[in-house]
């Protein structure tokens, strides 16, 4: 059944051009423990990445999008749409993409348009450029996975909120860095996680976190994905899966019947926390930094509310030329600044002025 | 300033795009339309690379309006590598580590917001160099 559910287009489409972006900030977990524990009890990971007072998901799109386009070396121009998922564009009307299209020089002959579904916004807009591209309705679609997530002070969320992401430029698998053999949605109506209109900070249904939203999504992507394209997980070189913390993807990897080792290069969230629609996508650009040519990926994103995408790629000798044409992952994790709890509460804006 | 000058300037603002002259070469910014070198009429639109470092600089404390929620800031005339100077915000850095002869690159920020309902200006920064921030 679910071979017939395979998202595969017409024509063969691969990733031609990847960046990611961190930004420059870490507040440790230690830090919000500190504030709100005593720093008694346990954390779900070392330090989270925070953006500076003059950042935000545009800011972040832009460089991100540049790094895949110094990769890609195409003409900004030949790229029919932009594309940023998030859930903290900075307009609530006015959409982050056309002012990202604007910079990168891809304007006015082109698609953009802002994607949304929690965490895995970035995946569905990865989706769409497939199809665009795959179909013949463009030759290049840029997507973008991007968040500056913000966790209510106090709350288990303040650890892990992060911001960074990465963009993925999808093109002619002649062209790819990595193939796209295809992809798998599976999606249900669970309140795990959500935020009304005008409210600051999200809420979670404490319950449902856990086995009936990430584990059951993400198992139930990956596993029909892997039936539908005849793989098992011995069959990939790596794996990355959504890291809302450092023990949720662990688990569902060893779950899966992946190694720790499949999933290293790609576990970010214990050094830079959870960015949201980012999370996924940035994960899988720590990957292809290191990536030999033939390696398989699956790449599954989960996002609340929920649902998971799941992808099958596989990486191509073209990787191996443009790797070095822009930051590596690696190189923006490294360019870390530590900051207190007083410095994240001035930058995420919790001060109050008057 | 109100929006359309915003929107007029934002291309220039976003990624840093100037003129070149095509008589003599020369790259302006900002776009002037008349060449600084040679006098003649300059139209043909040029990105800058973004790459250059800093010729001088300052710390401001006291910030004019718009501004006063990020203060301290520096602000620093940066040599272009393709000729031209320009007067930008540092920014991801920290005033003990800027020196002349820093290399900088260009970044797209936030400059900053019309009030809480106004628009947000986008706009050129520049950072010291990523791939040698790290070493
Ligand atoms: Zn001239």
């Amino acid at each position: 059944m679910s071979k017939d559910k395979l998202m595969k287009p017409q024509k063969p489409v691969g990733i031609v051009g990847y960046g990611a972006y961190v930004p420059r900030y870490r507040l440790p977990a230690s830090e919000v423990a500190r504030m709100w524990t005593g720093g008694s009890g346990g954390v779900p990971i070392q330090e989270k990445a925070v953006n500076g007072l003059d950042e935000d998901v545009v800011t972040m799109s832009i460089e991100a999008a540049r790094n895949a386009l110094k990769r890609a070396r195409i003409n900004p121009q030949d790229s029919r749409a932009v594309w940023v998922g998030s859930e903290s564009h900075p307009y609530a009307v006015k959409p982050s993409s056309t002012i990202v299209a604007e910079a990168i020089g891809a304007v006015p002959h082109t698609q953009a348009a802002d994607w949304e579904f929690a965490c895995k916004a970035g995946t569905e807009a990865m989706q769409a450029a497939i199809a665009f591209v795959g179909s013949g309705m463009a030759q290049y679609a840029l997507s973008i996975g991007m968040d500056t997530a913000q966790g209510r002070p106090g709350d288990a969320l303040e650890y892990t909120a992060a911001a960074g992401g990465a963009a993925l430029l999808i093109g002619p698998a002649a062209e790819a860095v990595a193939l796209i053999h295809g992809s798998y949605s599976f999606v249900t109506d669970t309140p795990d996680f959500w935020r009304r209109a005008h409210a600051n900070y999200p809420s979670h249904g404490d319950r449902f976190t856990g086995e009936p939203a990430y584990f059951k999504h993400i198992m139930g992507a990956a596993q029909a994905l892997m039936e539908a394209v005849g793989r098992t997980p011995a069959d990939y070189q790596w794996a990355v899966f959504h890291q809302p913390n450092a023990k949720f993807p662990q688990r569902v990897a060893k779950m899966l019947g992946f190694a720790p080792e499949q999933i290293a290069p790609g576990l970010l969230s214990p050094r830079i926390g959870n960015t949201y629609s980012g999370s996924t996508m940035i994960g899988l650009t720590a990957i292809l930094d290191v990536a030999e040519p033939g390696d398989r990926i699956l790449m599954v994103s989960y996002g609340s509310g929920a649902g998971s995408d799941a992808f099958d790629l596989e990486v191509t000798e073209r990787l191996l030329a443009v790797r070095h044409l822009a930051p590596s992952t690696e190189t923006y994790i490294s360019r870390r600044t530590v900051i207190d709890y007083a410095t994240y509460t001035r930058f995420r804006d919790k001060l109050k002025m008057s | 300033m109100e929006v359309s000058r915003h929107w007029r300037l934002q291309t220039q603002r976003y990624s840093l795009v100037g003129e070149t002259c095509d008589t003599c070469g020369v790259k302006l910014f900002p776009p002037r339309d008349v060449c600084l070198e040679c006098e003649a009429p300059a139209k043909e639109l040029y990105t800058f690379t973004g790459v250059g470092e800093i010729f001088s600089y300052t710390t401001i404390y006291e910030a004019p309006a718009g501004f006063e929620h990020t203060t301290p800031y520096m602000i620093a005339l940066i040599k272009l590598e393709e000729g031209p100077l320009v007067t930008a915000q540092l920014t991801d850095v920290d005033q003990e580590e800027v020196y002349v002869g820093m290399p900088v690159e260009m970044v797209t920020r936030k400059l900053r917001t019309e009030g809480e309902e106004g628009v947000i200006i986008y706009g050129y920064k520049f950072r010291p160099a990523v791939e040698t921030a790290v070493q």
